[in-house]
């Protein structure tokens, strides 16, 4: 029945984005008939509507246990708990598809709304591209990776979701935000080829979707920061980022986004890089096509699995058609849209944006060969390789560097031309840079953590110094108070400066990167109850094993008093006086796996983390194997990770009418 | 003329980063084999980083608690590798399983894995059931 209805709807959708196509492309010789635009929102809202009841049916299946849909099944048991049977929807390929044409609808939907009466020589164009990826995506769903396909025979109970995934509330929401991002990111691609299509317009689409693309690349930002909390929290190594394909394709457009984020302003205010921003928004929606397709089509597991299944060889001709159309619209509009001018000179800002999209992309491009290249060695010589963390950490160690350099640079530069002003500023920069690096060095940092820590503090005296600058001028100018003054800009020109707070942000996740990466201390040992270990200035000892029966686990889990100090005279009762803490590393045995999942458990301060880890036990002999790891400056990757999610919100919210 | 000399230089800097990327992944490739694979090539196998999947022989699985030595045997079928590994078993390693292990082989032909990496693939799957 939910089965029948949910396909029913996906195939309304269907006939609701080609409706829709075919009538805003019949109606392209009348551009300004207003029944095209009228015809463009009805079967928008339908399109919504469709797809709106097929994820109502798909959850509605999940929630209630309807085991003769194939994708419930597999993604579901009775002990699922709802949340988790709630986020199965995002759980599987066939899943994921829905909500990404969910969220697509509901933003073709949007802009149908918000634009009316609006732009009528560019909207129509707008909404012809979304209907046409739209219709991509339920159409894919029809055909071959239709999730509410059936089974023959229905199942007493499902597979369920691997526990891994299950094991923290982080999953049930880190792939929505990086859909959210993804799709986030077709509304800049289809005003940029609505654009094109129309052949009007040149500049406004970059001022129309400047809070699209905002809003895009601050959910992938939180969905990549969640993604690496996830891993943090739940792997058990340690670590938070490991260069996995997997995080590599939510990666690739969020550099690809902030490129274009950048650039996008030089068009604003210079009206130059025309050419390259389209270029750029088209990278960064083909690698969003791109990234779904890697991380969901099993390629990953094995080429050979590519072949198997009907969704690979669509994906890819879809990526083909994508690319071709969008660059024959572009070389077909390149005269309209080429310069007039040039850069005034290599000593201004927009120079500095645009070093910044060489590096930027330059990044994008060493991800992409490192993370296509094993699948093109496997395909042509069958032989399986991989291309390990080192690959990727020599390459962007210099080449982060040399962003936090661009960026502190372009931060103090001025539009246009730089003068005696920006000089002065420069040299303050400079000088306060190298003083911290001489401290630091005195302090026995070495190597590439010291450049990077001096590039760190370059960019964050650029950006505080612009915010006194700022405020001390407009102080002078209206005789507010200073506070006042500072709060005076943000409200003034959110975008500005709402944007040196997510470089602020970028400024500390680096310095958490660069601790993290260079002082971690792990140790392993078996402890009895009662015995102690020592682990970089902390003693931990085991105070027992306790068992914790639950309703679709068994958590057994290690109670570990953690002391300052390198103490072995612990002596005294579990939970004795003196203790900074008490942690709780567990393993959990789900009902549907045979291996159990660990959860790690965290001591943070600022200075450093201790990461506690239950690897195995013994209860008849009391005993257990902790793993214990301290790395210096983890926290500050998620504080400097939500100051650039934050920032973002509030660059992109909407400013009062003044 | 200014137009020359700046696409020259974005060819230039375009050709040197592509050089860096293409010369730093033949050092970074890490090679897959299987046991069979490993044992045919010989001696030139030897000191060399490299993946090595299998199954983890049942009865192979030997763990040291106090010492932290974990040893086993990865076979595939035809041939088998004795693999020694200091730490506690990942909690998705057990025997019978597929694992796949980092490390070289020593010339007493003794597998040392640097790390047994346990894949979280995207495939939100759980193993399928026996």
């Amino acid at each position: 029945m939910m089965a029948m209805l949910g396909f029913l709807s996906l195939m309304l959708a269907v006939g609701c984005a080609a409706g829709g196509l075919v009538a805003l492309l019949a109606g392209h010789r009348l551009p300004h008939d207003p029944a095209r635009a009228a015809w463009g929102r009805v079967a928008a809202a339908g399109l919504f509507a469709g797809v709106t009841l097929a994820v109502v049916m798909m959850e509605a299946a999940l929630i209630g246990f309807d085991f003769s849909i194939r994708y419930v099944a597999a993604n579901v048991n009775r002990a699922t708990p709802l949340l988790f049977r709630v986020a199965g929807l995002w759980g599987a390929l066939e899943g994921s598809i829905l909500l990404w044409a969910w969220i697509l609808a509901a933003l073709t939907l949007l802009v149908a709304v918000k634009y009316r009466g609006r732009h009528p020589d560019l909207i129509p164009s707008v909404l012809t591209v979304l209907f046409g990826i739209a219709l991509f995506f339920v159409g894919v769903m029809v055909g071959p990776a239709n999730p509410f396909a059936r089974l023959p025979v229905v199942p007493p109970d499902g597979r369920g979701l691997n526990p891994l995934l299950q094991n923290h509330l982080l999953m049930a929401i880190h792939p929505p935000l990086l859909y959210v991002g993804y799709v986030g990111l077709s509304i800049p691609y289809a005003f940029a080829m609505g654009t094109l299509l129309s052949g009007q317009h040149r500049d406004e689409w970059m001022t129309l979707t400047r809070r699209w693309t905002l809003v895009a690349w601050t959910s992938l930002t939180a969905g990549l920061l969640l993604g690496a909390r996830w891993s943090y929290d739940v792997l058990g190594w340690g670590g938070y980022w490991a260069w996995d394909p997997v995080e590599n394709a939510a990666f690739m457009p969020w550099l690809v986004a902030t490129a274009f984020i950048h650039s996008s302003m030089v068009q604003e205010r210079r009206r130059l890089l025309r050419i390259w921003n389209v270029s750029l928004v088209i990278l960064a929606f083909l690698l969003t096509i791109f990234g779904t397709f890697l991380t969901r089509s099993g390629i990953l597991a094995s080429v050979h699995s590519f072949t198997q299944s009907l969704i690979g060889p669509v994906f890819v001709a879809f990526l083909g058609l994508v690319m071709v159309a969008s660059l024959l619209a572009l070389l077909a509009r390149l005269p309209q849209i080429r310069d007039e001018g040039g850069l005034d000179s290599p000593l201004s800002r927009e120079a500095m944006m645009l070093l910044n999209n060489v590096v930027l992309l330059t990044m994008a491009f060493t991800i992409f060969v490192g993370t296509i290249f094993p699948l093109i060695v496997e395909a042509a010589t069958g032989a399986k390789v991989t291309v390990g963390p080192p690959f990727f950490n020599r390459l962007f160690v210099p080449l982060g560097i040399v962003l936090l350099m661009v960026m502190g640079l372009g931060t103090a530069l001025r539009w246009g031309r730089s003068g005696a002003e920006e000089m002065r500023k420069l040299g303050w920069l400079i000088g306060i840079t190298l003083l911290t690096v001489t401290a630091l060095g005195f302090a026995g940092i070495r190597g590439a953590g010291l450049v990077a820590l001096g590039a760190v503090c370059f960019v964050t005296v650029a950006q505080v110094g612009e915010y006194v600058r700022g405020a001390l001028a407009r102080r002078a100018a209206t005789s507010e108070s200073f506070p006042v003054a500072l709060r005076s800009l943000f409200a003034l020109n959110r975008q500005r400066y709402y944007g040196y707070l997510t470089h602020l942000g970028l400024a500390i996740v680096i310095t958490g990167i660069v601790g993290s990466q260079s002082g971690r201390i792990e140790v392993q040992r078996q402890l009895l109850v009662g015995q102690a270990m020592q682990v970089g200035g902390y003693t931990l000892r085991l105070d027992g094993l306790v068992a914790l029966p639950g309703a679709d686990k068994l958590v057994v889990a290690a109670p570990v008093a953690v002391f300052s100090g390198n103490s072995t005279a612990l002596a005294g009762s579990p939970g004795s006086p003196g203790a900074l803490d008490i942690l709780r590393p567990s393993e959990n045995f789900y009902r549907q796996a045979r291996t159990p999942v660990p959860t790690p458990a965290v001591r943070s301060t600022w200075r450093q983390d201790l990461y506690v880890v239950l690897m195995a036990f013994d209860p008849a002999a009391q005993s257990a194997v902790l793993r214990a790891v301290v790395t210096p400056l983890v926290s500050w990757i998620w504080v400097g990770g939500t100051i650039m999610v934050i920032a973002g919100v509030l660059a992109g919210w909407p400013s009062h009418p003044t | 003329m200014k137009r020359i000399r700046l696409v020259l230089a974005a060819v230039i800097v375009a050709g040197a980063l592509i050089y860096l990327i293409v010369g730093g992944i033949r050092g970074a490739i890490v090679y897959y084999t299987t046991p069979s694979e490993l044992l045919a090539q010989g001696p030139s196998a030897i000191g060399r980083t490299m993946r090595l999947g299998g199954q983890v022989m049942p009865g192979s699985r030997r763990w040291n608690a106090g010492t932290l030595d974990l040893r086993f045997t990865l076979g595939d079928g035809n041939a088998t590798v004795p693999v020694i590994h200091h730490g506690a078993p990942p909690d998705l390693f057990t025997e019978g399983q597929g694992a796949v292990v980092e490390g070289t082989l020593g010339a007493d032909g003794i597998f040392t894995a640097r790390s047994i990496i346990v894949k979280h693939s995207e495939e939100y799957r759980p193993p399928p059931s026996p």
